[in-house]
Order: structure tokens, then C-alpha cells, then sequence
């Protein structure tokens, strides 16, 4: 395995903060904002993103946690038997009826996720409007599903992992591109 | 405990407590406590098992076990038939094996199996492709039972290791006091048992527990007291008097409550007979949990179901 | 064939003290000559180079089921069993629908085995009326159609009353009465060994104590009547204490143990997952219990071996454990279980062996057999002590296939089985 680092920890840092930007600029619906971080590593980019809101508008934005393994299409008779991913948190501070929730995630590949994602929040509730910010689009969309807002385009090729490592998650800071070796660009 | 974080549990079934590793039993665990989360929600349903069909097979009566069977089942969209057969397998005509055959060949993908014979849901495992899950093989294990007091109490303390844990009764006869100090002993918990001396089980000890004849002594300082239910119906008089003695001796009452720590758990896997082995002043205080293990009976019963779950291809190294 | 020559083996008869290579020479049924070398140019010859000859082996214990349960077993497949096993002979409990309590079953059976042509049947009679324990059977009558002991098994003689007047009249015939030893009310709905094993599976427990209750109220009785007590299947310590005992003080009373009380723990109930082939009565037992019983057979208070071989239809076997009949065959397996386990693992000397499985047996029930005297019946026992297989129930020739050995591999399996001088099983060549 080989990886080729593509953002370091300051260009995250930077991209999170233009994202944040657009967000207010977008904005106009501050007040019914609501930030829910997909597991894992949304949750802690959702609330980074929070905190980096807070600082330019003064105004304090919710973040929950949303767990989407249980609507994943890719469980039960998908998947090798008795092999269930295992179950993270999902914890709402706030209802999510009439509020604009953005969605929260570390990267947008083909678009599951995000479908998981809506079908999970649908039976929450009817929010007023849901959009999406990722740090990293690496395209191969197979559903129908666009970000409102990206921290950066990584294009990719299939055999190639795209990892996002968060200093609250994994101890280390960055965005890498892997590789089985063999595989030569 | 393992030092490794487990992600999925071995085989098929869920046949007992006996099998698990401490690895095993944390995750059922873990994925417990958010299905709980579930009942919390407007819409009390998740599409993970959609499409899966249960079987609940229950040749003993019992009607909240299988109604937390059925609840777990549906929550997670599983399509859940329930079936109550008769108990004795060869004089009502068709054996255990042919029920069991006849259903799988209508596919479905679990068997939860309560049965009066200890060793039932083993023996169809072995010829089964469905998973089967045991809610309770005679006197020999109730799984989930254990699982669901576990959660509760680890919901309630922040954990089980150096939890001291007493449970009281008719320990012979008890499938959940089996399953019980399997679990918490392997979890780190220090079980007392304690019943008439003529009911206690050669050999308990072995299991991972201390023995005491006398309820108070078992009792002393506990953090959780756990009241079994005296199986009036097989009680044969050979082995206790009358429901009066067990009442004056080996009831859990205000004053022997007292003999606990402070703020003691009272647990019972129900159904109570009270004023027998439970005193209702207890049973309605504060200090009980009851109500509550059947609430996490549920979550548990999720769990189980969704981690066996899945498809049929080869299981790979993920 | 008429003469037989069994060349090259190596002859272990204890009743002749003899453990050498010898050449044994059979006519007409009989044994005529054992010498190291004899040539018959008129005889078949069976080259037995590498092979124990022996007396047949005799089973004195085995259910064949006939009359009433021919689907677990009858008295022809039972015999076949047996020869493939390396038995020349078995005695045959009378829990048969009718019961044998009367010279009418006795001789039915006799002519069954004689219609089979295999292994010899001597019948044991039942000790009382239907097996209730109620009345004594005619056992007079039994005895002169051939019965060679009195038994209840598989139920105990529960009425000490009953025993005692039983352990007296078979004084008459010369006979001793065997005893399942289990006292029902401690036994209750026990299904396997109460201990440890038995509490972590949730099963009910059949104590130690009820088989050592009843085998020490027959020794008393022995004492008092002055009769014969055979303990059938012995497996506690406590019980094979009191027979020690009892020895000692010159009471008649001997005993028998299994292949699989001394090959299993009660721990296989648990290692099986609740297999059914596990269940028997008496149960197999805790590990303190199986290594009195295997010192009890090396130090000769165990007087001979036998199977209690009990078929049962695998339907019957398949049900729940606590409601699967009790009981296991065991013909075709004894000798290589035993052969693995006592001789080879334990050393015990082969004429001791020899001995538990032949000599002792006849001498027991008064039996012809048990030695290859000339002149004595040619029942021969030829087994190959390095033979090396694995137990595979497809192949049993008993109709029922209820075994807790199946899959193992063991060493010391039977070669060929002859009797009156006929071979009447040879294993086959693959």
C-alpha cells in the first residue's frame, strides 16, 4: 500500500473556512441551520465547521451525530453473512422538523451514503431543506446526488482509496491518496 | 477482558451465554445501547432487516419474551411470524426436528426458539441454515435475559466490572440464573447466588459465583439484588414446603433490602409473583430497575438480530 | 469345511495360562490340538501372522430387542453385529415385548439365533413378572430353556424384599441374579451424571448415590442369602468401593464394566452439544469416577467387560435430549475401545484382556467357552492388535447406528470370528 498526500493539515483547514464562508454567504437561514455530521468522520468536521460559524456570525449552530449504517443498501443480503458493520451513536440535540440541515461528511464518492443518509433523517422528521457539504469530492457519483458545498475535488481512480484522517479520530491530519501497489497511476 | 475490539460474532446462532467472549458480549452490548435510541424516535423503525423473515418458536409459554421478540423484529422491518406449539414433542404427533425442517423449508432467516428441553435450539442449529437464536432451552440458558440485565445494569452503574451482584432463588430450576453468572462473571462482575440449600445445583460454584444458603448474606453490600421467580408449577413439594416459608425466608422485603448498598438496583426477569419472592413495596420502589430491563430487553433483542444478520455469502476477512 | 488350521498367531488363552505363537487346529467343531506347528494337509488355512488367536469373546450384556422392537434390532442383526464385533457369543436381557419371563420367550429367542447361525444366544430371564418387580418369574423354566442368569435391566430390582427372595432361589439353578443398580426415586428424571457438567447444561442429574445406595443394599443381601449378585454396567466409585469390600469378606458378588464408562466423561455430553448418543443409564461419568473405575479393571475387582448394547432407532435419537430413550450400542466398537484404552494406553497385559472379554465371562455365567482347551467348543476370536480404523456407524451390521464413538480413530480391530468351528465373519479387504 502507497499513499500520496493531497491536502495537508493547513489546506484542511483553509478549505474548511471558505466552506464555512459559502455556507453564511448561501446563508440568510442561519437561524434554522442545523449541522449533523454523517459517523465517523463527519462528526467532528460537522463540529469544526460549527465552531468556525460561530466565530464569523456570532450565532451559535446546532450539530447532532447521524448513524446510517442501518439504512445502508449495502447490509444484509448484500453483504457476507453475519457481517454487519459496527453501530456508531446518533444523537439529535434538536429536532430536525422546519430546520435547513446540512449534512456533514468527509467524503462524497457515489452518493450511498448521502442516500442512506436522507432516508435516515426522513424518519426523524421533515426538515424545511437539506444540503450537503463534504471536504472531498472524489466523483464516481452512481446515484443522482451533488454537493452544495465541497472543500476540494480530488479526482480518483476506483482502485484508489481515498482516506481523510481527522486529528480526533485517527491522530493525524490530512487528506491521502492510496494505493495497492501494483496499481500504478 | 480482550485487549482487541470484536466487530462481529462467530457462526450462525445465538445458543447461549457460554460460547461468547468478553469481546462478543461487549458488542451486543454496544450495539444495544443504540437501538435504544430507536424507540426514541417518531418513526420507531429502521430498514435494516427489511425483507429478513423470523420465526419465533415458542414451545413453552411465555408471552413477553415473545412479545420483545416480535417488537425487535419489527422495529428493524423484519417480517416476524410467531408459532406456540405444544411442548412434548412425541405424543402431540410431529417432532421438534420436523417442526423445525418444515418451517425452514418456507426459508426464513431466524428461528428464535423458546423450548421446555434443554439443548432444542443446539440440536437445530446443527441442521438448520437459519440462525437460531435460543430464548430459553429448559434450565440451561436464556441469553438474552442475561444481555438485557447486563445493559441494565451497565446503563445504570457505567459499567459491570466490580459490580457485586446478588441473585436469589430457586437457582436448580433457573435457566437466567445460568446465563447470569456467566455473563457477569466473565465481564468482571462478582456474583453471589443464593436459594434453599435443596435447590441449589451441584457444582454451581464452577459456573463463577459464590454460594449461600442464607439470602442475607448474599445480599450483604450487593450493588444489584436480582429476585428469580419460584417456579410454582414445577415446584414439587419434595423440594420446598409452601410459599409461606419461601416468603419468610428467601423473599426480598423492605428489611432485607436495607441489608444492600444504599442506592441498590432491584432487577427481576419477570413475570413477579408478588408477595412471594418480591415484595410489591419493592418491586414499585424506587430502587427498581424492572421496568426498565424490559424496555432494554428490546434494544438487546435488536442487537442480536442484527448482528447475525446478513447475507449468505462466505463470510470474508473484512 | 470340516477342518480348520489357524497358523502364525499368536495364542492368548489365560484358562491355560498360554500367551505364545502357537498353531491351533479345529475339527468338527471342536478344538483338537494347539502345538507350535502342526500341518494338516486336509485343513483350510487361515494365516494369522501378526494376529492375537483367542477364545471367543463373549458379551454378557447386550439388548437384541426381539421379540417387540425389531425395528431398533433383532435377534439375526444382533448376531451379526455381534460376530462383526469379534463375539462368538451373548446373553440378552429380557426387556423384549413380551418380556421374557417365560420358557415360551426363551425359546423363541433360542430359535431365532439358531435360525441365524451366528453368534451363540444364551438368554438371561427376567427376575420377576413383566418386569414389574412384583412377582418372581418361573425362572425354574427359563433355566431349563436355556436361560442363563435372572435379570430386571434396565430397570433395577427396586423391592429389597423381592432381591432378597430372588438371590435365594436362584440358588436352586445355580445362577446369579443381575442387578441394574439404581435407586429410582434418587435417580428421578435425571438424564445424565449429576455434577458440574450437568448444573452448566441445565440438564437434571442422576447422582452417584443412587447406584451405590442399591449396589450396597444387594451386597448386604448377598450376605445375608448367601446367593450371587452380578452389578450390571458398574460406574461409581462408591459402588466399586462396596464390591471391593464385599470381595474381601467372600461375598459372592461380582461385577461388569462398560467400553464407554471407561472410554467417556460426562464432559461429552457437553462437547457433543446435547448429542443423544451420549445418553445412557448409568450415565457417563465425572472424571473421578471413570479413573476408579478404570483402576477397578486393572486391579481385578472388575470381573469382565461387557456393552450393554442397546439399539435404538435414530428417530428415537433425534429427539430432545431429555426425552431421546436411554442406551448405546456398543458390539461392534467394544473391542477396539477397549483394546486402545486398556491394553495400549494402560498396558494392561493382554491375558488380562483376553481374560475381561472371554475367560472370565464364561466362568461367570457357567458358560461353554472362554478357552481354547482342546476338546472345548471352536469359538475363536482373531483380532489384529495394529489394525488402525475409524468407527464409521454407515457400517455397522446392527440395524441401529447409536453410537458415541463415531469418527474416532482407534487401533485393535477384530479380523475374523469363528464359531463351531465356521467362520462366520472376516473382515473385508479394501
Amino acid at each position: 500500500m502507497r499513499r500520496v498526500e493531497v491536502m495537508d493539515a493547513r489546506e484542511i483547514a483553509r478549505a474548511l473556512e471558505r466552506m464555512a464562508a459559502e455556507v453564511v454567504e448561501r446563508g440568510g437561514d442561519e437561524e434554522q441551520l442545523y449541522l449533523i455530521g454523517v459517523q465517523t468522520r463527519g462528526v467532528p468536521l460537522a463540529r469544526r465547521l460549527a465552531r468556525l460559524l460561530a466565530a464569523s456570525t456570532g450565532r451559535e449552530v446546532p450539530v447532532g451525530a447521524l448513524d446510517i449504517t442501518l439504512y445502508r443498501d449495502d447490509i444484509g443480503p448484500w453483504r457476507p453473512a453475519h457481517q454487519q458493520p459496527v453501530l456508531r451513536a446518533t444523537n439529535l440535540p434538536e429536532a430536525i422538523d422546519g430546520r435547513v440541515v446540512c449534512l456533514v461528511d468527509d467524503v462524497l464518492y457515489t452518493g450511498r451514503t448521502v442516500r442512506a443518509a436522507l432516508d435516515t433523517l426522513m424518519d426523524y422528521g421533515r426538515p424545511r431543506a437539506i444540503r450537503l457539504a463534504v471536504l472531498v469530492d472524489r466523483g464516481h457519483r452512481e446515484l443522482p446526488i451533488a454537493a452544495d458545498f465541497v472543500g476540494r475535488t480530488v479526482p480518483s481512480s476506483r482502485v484508489e482509496d481515498v482516506q481523510v484522517r481527522l486529528k480526533e479520530t485517527d491522530g493525524e491530519e490530512g487528506v491521502w491518496i492510496a494505493r495497492e501497489d501494483g496499481h500504478e497511476r | 477482558m480482550s485487549g482487541e475490539r470484536v466487530t462481529r460474532l462467530r457462526g450462525k446462532d445465538l445458543l447461549g451465554i457460554d460460547p461468547l467472549s468478553p469481546g462478543e458480549i461487549q458488542l451486543i452490548l454496544d450495539t444495544a445501547v443504540e437501538m435504544r435510541e430507536i424507540a426514541q424516535r417518531p418513526i420507531k423503525k429502521v430498514p435494516a432487516l427489511r425483507g429478513k423473515t423470523v420465526v419465533n418458536l415458542f414451545m413453552e409459554a411465555s408471552t413477553r419474551t415473545r412479545f420483545s421478540f416480535e417488537m425487535a423484529e419489527k422495529r428493524l422491518s423484519a417480517d416476524s411470524l410467531s408459532f406456540a406449539a405444544a411442548s412434548s414433542s412425541v405424543s402431540k404427533g410431529e417432532t421438534l426436528l420436523d417442526t423445525a425442517l418444515n418451517l425452514e423449508a418456507m426459508q426464513p432467516d431466524f428461528l428464535v426458539i423458546r423450548h421446555p428441553h434443554a439443548g432444542a435450539p443446539h440440536r437445530l442449529a446443527k441442521v438448520l441454515r437459519s440462525s437460531v437464536i435460543n430464548a430459553g432451552d429448559g434450565a440451561h440458558e436464556h441469553p438474552t435475559q442475561a444481555l438485557l440485565d447486563a445493559l441494565t445494569i451497565r446503563l445504570r452503574r457505567g459499567g459491570l466490572a466490580g459490580q457485586v451482584v446478588a441473585i436469589v432463588g430457586d437457582l436448580q430450576h433457573s435457566r437466567v440464573v445460568r446465563s447470569n453468572v456467566l455473563l457477569l462473571s466473565r465481564m468482571g462482575a462478582k456474583v453471589r447466588v443464593a436459594g434453599p440449600p435443596s435447590l441449589i445445583p451441584v457444582g454451581m460454584a464452577a459456573l463463577g459465583c459464590e454460594v449461600y444458603t442464607r439470602m442475607e448474606d448474599a445480599i450483604a453490600g450487593a450493588d444489584v439484588v436480582m429476585m428469580l421467580r419460584i417456579q410454582l408449577e414445577r415446584q414439587g413439594r419434595m423440594n420446598f414446603p409452601t410459599v409461606r416459608e419461601y416468603y419468610d425466608f428467601f423473599a426480598l422485603t423492605p428489611e432485607r433490602l436495607k441489608l444492600a448498598r444504599k442506592d441498590c438496583l432491584v432487577m427481576h426477569p419477570g413475570p413477579m409473583n408478588r408477595g412471594v419472592e418480591i415484595d410489591s413495596r419493592v418491586a414499585d420502589g424506587p430502587q427498581s430497575v424492572i421496568l426498565e430491563q424490559v424496555t432494554n430487553g428490546v434494544a438487546v433483542r435488536m442487537a442480536v438480530l442484527y448482528l447475525l444478520a446478513g447475507g449468505y455469502g462466505e463470510p470474508t476477512a473484512d | 469345511m470340516n477342518r480348520l488350521l489357524i497358523r502364525h498367531g499368536r495364542v492368548v488363552d489365560p484358562a491355560q495360562r498360554l500367551d505364545d505363537g502357537m498353531d491351533v487346529l479345529l475339527v468338527d467343531g471342536a478344538v483338537a490340538r494347539l502345538a507350535e506347528r502342526i500341518e494338516d494337509s486336509q485343513a483350510q488355512v487361515i494365516d494369522a501372522a501378526g494376529l492375537v488367536v483367542a477364545p471367543g469373546f463373549i458379551d454378557v450384556h447386550v439388548h437384541l430387542r426381539e421379540p417387540g422392537f425389531e425395528y431398533k434390532e433383532t435377534v439375526a442383526t444382533g448376531v451379526a453385529a455381534a460376530v462383526a464385533g469379534g463375539f462368538t457369543a451373548v446373553c440378552c436381557m429380557p426387556n423384549t415385548s413380551p418380556v421374557n419371563d417365560s420358557a415360551a420367550v426363551t425359546e423363541f429367542i433360542a430359535k431365532r439365533a439358531a435360525e441365524a447361525a451366528l453368534a451363540r444366544v444364551y438368554p438371561i430371564g427376567a427376575v420377576s413378572k413383566g418386569l414389574s418387580g412384583e412377582e418372581l418369574a418361573e425362572i425354574g423354566e427359563m433355566v431349563r430353556a436355556g436361560a442363563v442368569a435372572v435379570s430386571d435391566d434396565g430397570k433395577p430390582v427396586h423391592n429389597a424384599y423381592l432381591m432378597r427372595r430372588a438371590l435365594e432361589y436362584t440358588q436352586l439353578f445355580g445362577i446369579p441374579v443381575i442387578d441394574h443398580c439404581e435407586e429410582p426415586t434418587l435417580a428421578a428424571r435425571g438424564v445424565m451424571h449429576e455434577g458440574a457438567v450437568a448444573t452448566r447444561l441445565g440438564l437434571a442429574g442422576i447422582p452417584a448415590a443412587a447406584e451405590e445406595v442399591m449396589v450396597a443394599r444387594d451386597v448386604v443381601l448377598a450376605e445375608l442369602t448367601g446367593g450371587r449378585v452380578h452389578i450390571a454396567h458398574i460406574s461409581t466409585r462408591g459402588a466399586l468401593e462396596r464390591v471391593r469390600e464385599a470381595k474381601a469378606r467372600g461375598l459372592q458378588v461380582t461385577c461388569e464394566a462398560t467400553p464407554h464408562h471407561l472410554a467417556l466423561l460426562d464432559q461429552a455430553v457437553a462437547e457433543s452439544e446435547f448429542d443423544p448418543n451420549t445418553k445412557m443409564n448409568p450415565p457417563l461419568r465425572s472424571q473421578e469416577h471413570v479413573t476408579a473405575l478404570l483402576d477397578a479393571v486393572l486391579d481385578g475387582t472388575v470381573d469382565c467387560l461387557a456393552t450393554d448394547h442397546a439399539p435404538h432407532h435414530a428417530d428415537e435419537k433425534a429427539l430432545e435430549y431429555d426425552l431421546a430413550p436411554f442406551g448405546v450400542v456398543g458390539l461392534e466398537t467394544a473391542l477396539p475401545v477397549t483394546y486402545d484404552l486398556l491394553v495400549r494406553r494402560h498396558g494392561l497385559p493382554l491375558k488380562s484382556f483376553v481374560a475381561l472379554w472371554s475367560t472370565a465371562p464364561a466362568r461367570l455365567l457357567n458358560l461353554p467357552g472362554g478357552t481354547l482347551r482342546p476338546g472345548s467348543a471352536a469359538d475363536v476370536t482373531i483380532f489384529n492388535p495394529e489394525a488402525r480404523a475409524v468407527v464409521n456407524p454407515e457400517r455397522f451390521r446392527s440395524l441401529s447406528r447409536n453410537t458415541p464413538f463415531a469418527g474416532q480413530r482407534l487401533r485393535g480391530w477384530p479380523v475374523m470370528t469363528i464359531v463351531g468351528g465356521r467362520v462366520v465373519w472376516q473382515r473385508e479387504r479394501r
